[in-house]
């Protein structure tokens, strides 16, 4: 969807230079801005003005910082089949700035951030992966001696849209599990004026991070979000209804030990403990690593990974929700932990409503392609 | 002529966050601080926890080294409860394991540490004819012909004309420490391109067997990843062969590619092999086994130390022995600030002492650092590639031992060079191609089972927590690509009650212990050690990245006490 023509517009080309690969010259450039003007009612001394604005049309400008994280994230976005990260970082987009793979480091690196932000300065995508600590002034995280918390803040100033990828970015992931000792957040806790998406997961699948930019750079905005301001083409179902043993579900074949005879007949895992029926995430239909497999597909249970908090709400893993009402065929209830029962049950009720709501007050409001959003601040962030 | 204090933060190209501080004389460096920045305080979140999710948690210590630590925590469960996995269980983790190793080093030598010594911008100058013919001097792989480089070149001009250099941004291109002729330049980036490439596909082994990656999943007891010929959603002869497939291809590049370039390389910087050696004290816990994983004669990696650089003496390894220190890192311990703990005695509690943000230096400070002090019978230690490959080579493990003398042949040296970052270097590279050939004979290992009719991929007699001693402890080691991991564990009534890390970069990034030991980083940037310009810290990056710093790792993460977590105050 982003080579409509034969002639692929390369990284080395501004728009005038691809223009006259494809046969267009200068003096049939400039006309066409004379076209524009003419359209727009301007006067022909602003040609100039709009010749110059089209020519310098680049990369895109994406700054990537990472945070309190296991580096998961920016491993699964290198794991990306289309498009490829070779293609995204050297075709598609000008990443500016990435601690795992910029050649510079300390002072230089820090000052290619610093210029990218102010050349870029409205219109760059920001990438953050990991949590923000915010216990004891932010002192459990320094990048370039100055805090986590500040190095977000002063990144997200300049930038159109933020993408914070993965469960520590979402809301801290496994340091934030109880009791939180370094008080990590999510980066929606931190930057709170402008648009954010969560692509949650632990990670999440590295062609759903990929998807998510080139819609953004190939449409002019984000993806529809639910109420955890996660991309609906990936997180609008459960994966309990789009699984490939959801008939074994409903026909009560369940794997009762691991390795026993359903397990061989691949049955379903709801009675080890799978979480399908209370995450929603893509994988039983886009799969990982290439489409290749997935965890249920290979035998273990889902352990709703892409769900807020569940490292505290769907543990033990290996322990088993309880019924949905309507499509369980087990008339005992096995609980371990009453809390499981209501988080997973009000997590499905309230995510229904919340979205609903959520993209009620989206249609309402303009999400900016360069400028700085104009939302009012807060506005429905979800169960957190 | 006096000091220049020189600081580098952050350390990009590694995982987590690492500042380096060290000061300069004369172009060399006099003395340096491995400054970990990052804490995320794991430690009381395993208390209370199940001990069959524990290998969950602690995978996510680090996803670039994404299976290592949740196969460390099944074998600490695993060791406490005494469970015995199935062989298939043992041949499985050891695919995955494996393919971890290939992964790793292939995409840290290129996306890594290559551009430490490969000029990107010089590549530019490159005559594409006369680096296809040193491409295929060198390897049969096709696409190191003309053409192709050409492209490669085509496409890394157009960057740079840009104006838009990307990543390649305020690097030390042209700086004096750059040895390599253009052409050599503009293969290793056309490489580097294809790695980027290929590392995408391997991991589809961890796929199947584990149903994603990163962080695949495992079970304590063995695998879930059921085995049957005859179904639709098991391991049959579909996914046998996508295993085979990404073996071949994990091989090919290894050989054809990595283990080529790393010689070629190697060749224009001899003098490294006399640079950033440091210790000379090398720890090696063991690990693939053949045979169970307590059958530490079958190891691939043999257990051992070797102390002062001495090649004819293997040290026997007792974890007993390993102590942690908090003199000069942000805890404290209730027994004084000099004292060493034991794991089992083991305690994390955060205190930070260092001065306020922004910081200017933290080297003026006594403590300047979140990671700990581990130390071996009373000394510091390097462990991961060069370790396993000194004590391997001390033992006389014969395919260490060939492939080392491979190397020292090629490059014209003495085994004294292995001591060094050149040396630290091509370890890596001896042993992704050992374990890389190693891939395909467990596969013909797990094939030949199953043929056999053993298809069992888990022991689950003891899975019931009704099955378990009422209370117990386990260690589980492993020797992961950056070193020697272990993970003890202690339940009590079905529940963890205690869990201790102690992870490779612990101890390569360690600070100076209570006697004023640095530790490996430290050592090795103070050792023989150039530093051209203050300004661009090529040279330490060479050196710390020789390492491969996996700094969420090493930063003491998993402790569960039952204490309070102490509230630290930032002076």
């Amino acid at each position: 969807m982003y080579y409509p023509s034969s002639m692929p517009w390369t990284e080395d080309q501004t728009l005038v230079e691809h223009l006259h690969t494809r046969g267009v010259t200068r003096r049939q450039f400039l006309e066409f801005c004379g076209g524009i003007a003419a359209m727009l009612g301007l006067e022909s001394l602003h040609i100039p003005q709009i010749a110059h604005a089209l020519q310098a049309i680049r990369r895109p400008s994406v700054i990537w910082i990472q945070l309190q994280e296991c580096t998961g994230c920016p491993e699964t976005v290198l794991r990306t089949a289309d498009p490829t990260i070779g293609n995204l970082v050297l075709e598609l987009v000008s990443l500016d700035y990435s601690h795992t793979l910029m050649a510079a480091s300390g002072h230089a690196s820090e000052s290619a951030l610093q210029a990218a932000m102010k050349e870029n300065f409205g219109k760059y995508l920001l990438l953050v992966t990991g949590s923000v600590p915010l216990n004891d002034d932010g002192i459990y995280l320094t990048i370039g001696g100055r805090t986590a918390k500040e190095v977000l803040e002063e990144s997200a100033k300049g930038a159109a849209a933020v993408i914070a990828i993965g469960a520590c970015a979402h809301y801290g992931s496994v340091q934030a599990a109880r009791p939180n000792p370094t008080g990590a957040v999510g980066v929606r806790k931190i930057v709170t004026d402008k648009p954010v998406v969560n692509i949650a997961g632990c990670p999440p699948i590295g062609d759903v991070v990929t998807a998510t930019i080139v819609h953004y750079l190939t449409f002019g905005r984000l993806p529809e979000l639910d109420a955890e301001l996660r991309p609906l083409f990936a997180y609008g179902a459960r994966i309990h209804d789009q699984c490939p043993r959801r008939a074994n579900y409903d026909a009560g074949q369940f794997v009762e030990e691991f390795d026993d005879e359903a397990a061989r007949k691949g049955w379903c895992l709801y009675h080890v403990g799978c979480k399908g029926p209370a995450t929603f995430s893509p994988c039983p239909i886009f799969m990982w690593n290439g489409a290749t497999s997935w965890p249920i597909g290979a035998g273990h249970p889902c352990i709703g990974c892409t769900e807020p908090n569940f490292w505290d709400t769907m543990t033990p893993f290996y322990g088993r929700l309880p019924d949905i009402a309507g499509f369980g065929v087990e008339s005992k209830v096995d609980l371990i932990g009453a809390a499981l029962a209501v988080g997973a049950l009000g997590g499905v009720a309230a995510h229904a409503t919340a979205t609903s709501v959520h993209l009620a007050r989206q249609r309402r409001r303009e999400l900016p392609v360069v400028e700085s959003s104009t939302e009012t601040k807060g506005g429905n962030r979800g169960q957190n | 002529m006096a000091r220049t204090k020189v600081v580098v933060d952050p350390i990009t190209r590694i995982e987590g966050h690492l500042r380096i501080e060290a000061q300069a004389e004369n172009g060399r460096i006099a003395d340096a601080w491995a400054v970990t920045t990052m804490f995320r305080g794991l430690e009381t979140i395993m208390q209370g926890r199940d001990p069959r999710d524990a290998w969950a948690f602690t995978q996510r210590i680090c996803g670039v080294c994404t299976t290592v630590h949740a196969l460390a925590s099944c074998r600490a469960v695993e060791d406490a409860l005494d469970i015995t996995i199935p062989p298939n269980a043992n041949i499985i983790r050891n695919l995955v394991h494996g393919m971890q190793y290939v992964h790793d080093h292939v995409v840290h030598f290129y996306h890594l540490h290559a551009l430490d010594w490969v000029d990107v911008v010089s590549s530019l100058q490159a005559d594409p004819a006369a680096a296809a013919k040193i491409g295929r001097s060198i390897s049969p792989w096709p696409n190191n012909d003309e053409a192709h480089l050409r492209e490669v070149q085509r496409r890394i001009k157009g960057f740079v004309d840009s104006g838009q250099l990307g990543i390649f941004t305020n690097g030390y291109w042209g700086h004096p420490a750059y040895k390599l002729p253009p052409e050599v330049n503009l293969l290793a980036v056309s490489h580097y391109l294809e790695a980027l490439d290929w590392q995408r596909h391997v991991v589809k082994l961890h796929t199947i067997f584990g149903g994603k990656n990163p962080h695949p999943n495992f079970l304590v007891g063995g695998m879930a990843c059921a085995i049957n010929l005859d179904d639709t959603g098991t391991i049959n002869a579909v996914r046998l062969n996508e295993i085979w497939s990404t073996i071949r291809q994990a091989q090919a590049f290894v050989e054809q590619v990595y283990w080529p370039d790393l010689m070629a390389i190697a060749g224009f910087y001899k003098d490294w092999g006399a640079i950033g050696g440091g210790l000379g004290n090398y720890l090696c816990c063991g690990d693939f086994s053949e045979g169970d994983i307590t059958d530490l004669d079958k190891f691939v990696f043999p257990r051992g130390i070797v102390t002062g650089k001495n090649l004819d003496r293997v040290v026997e390894y007792d974890q007993q022995k390993v102590k942690e220190f908090i003199s000069t890192s942000w805890y404290e311990y209730p027994q004084g600030d000099d004292a060493g703990l034991h794991p089992w005695e083991g305690e994390t509690i955060p205190k930070y002492a260092g001065p306020p943000t922004p910081w200017e230096y933290v080297q003026d400070s006594k403590k300047y650092t979140w990671m700990k002090a581990p130390r071996y019978d009373g000394m510091a230690m390097e462990v991961g590639p060069l370790a396993r490959a000194i004590v391997g080579y001390a033992a006389g493990q014969p395919e260490i031992r060939a492939l080392a003398k491979e190397v020292l042949d090629r490059l014209e040296v003495g085994p004294p060079a292995l001591f060094s970052t050149l040396g630290r270097t091509a370890a890596r590279g001896i042993e992704t191609v050992i374990i890389s050939r190693k891939l395909s004979r467990w596969y013909d290992q797990l094939v030949d089972r199953i043929r056999n009719g053993d298809t069992r991929v888990f022991a689950g007699e003891k899975w019931e927590p009704s099955s378990w001693p009422r209370s117990t402890q386990g260690y589980g080691f492993l020797e992961a690509p950056r070193g020697a991991l272990g993970h003890w564990v202690q339940i009590a009534d079905g529940k963890i009650s205690r869990y201790q890390c102690v992870v490779p970069t612990t101890w390569n990034a360690s600070p100076r212990d209570a006697q004023g030991q640095v530790g490996a980083y430290e050592a090795a940037l103070t050792d023989n050690h150039p530093l051209a310009r203050n300004d661009q810290p090529l040279e330490i990056l060479r050196t710390v990245h020789s390492f491969d710093p996996c700094m969420a790792c090493g930063v003491h993460v998993l402790d569960a006490t039952g204490q309070e977590v102490a509230e630290a105050k930032a002076q």
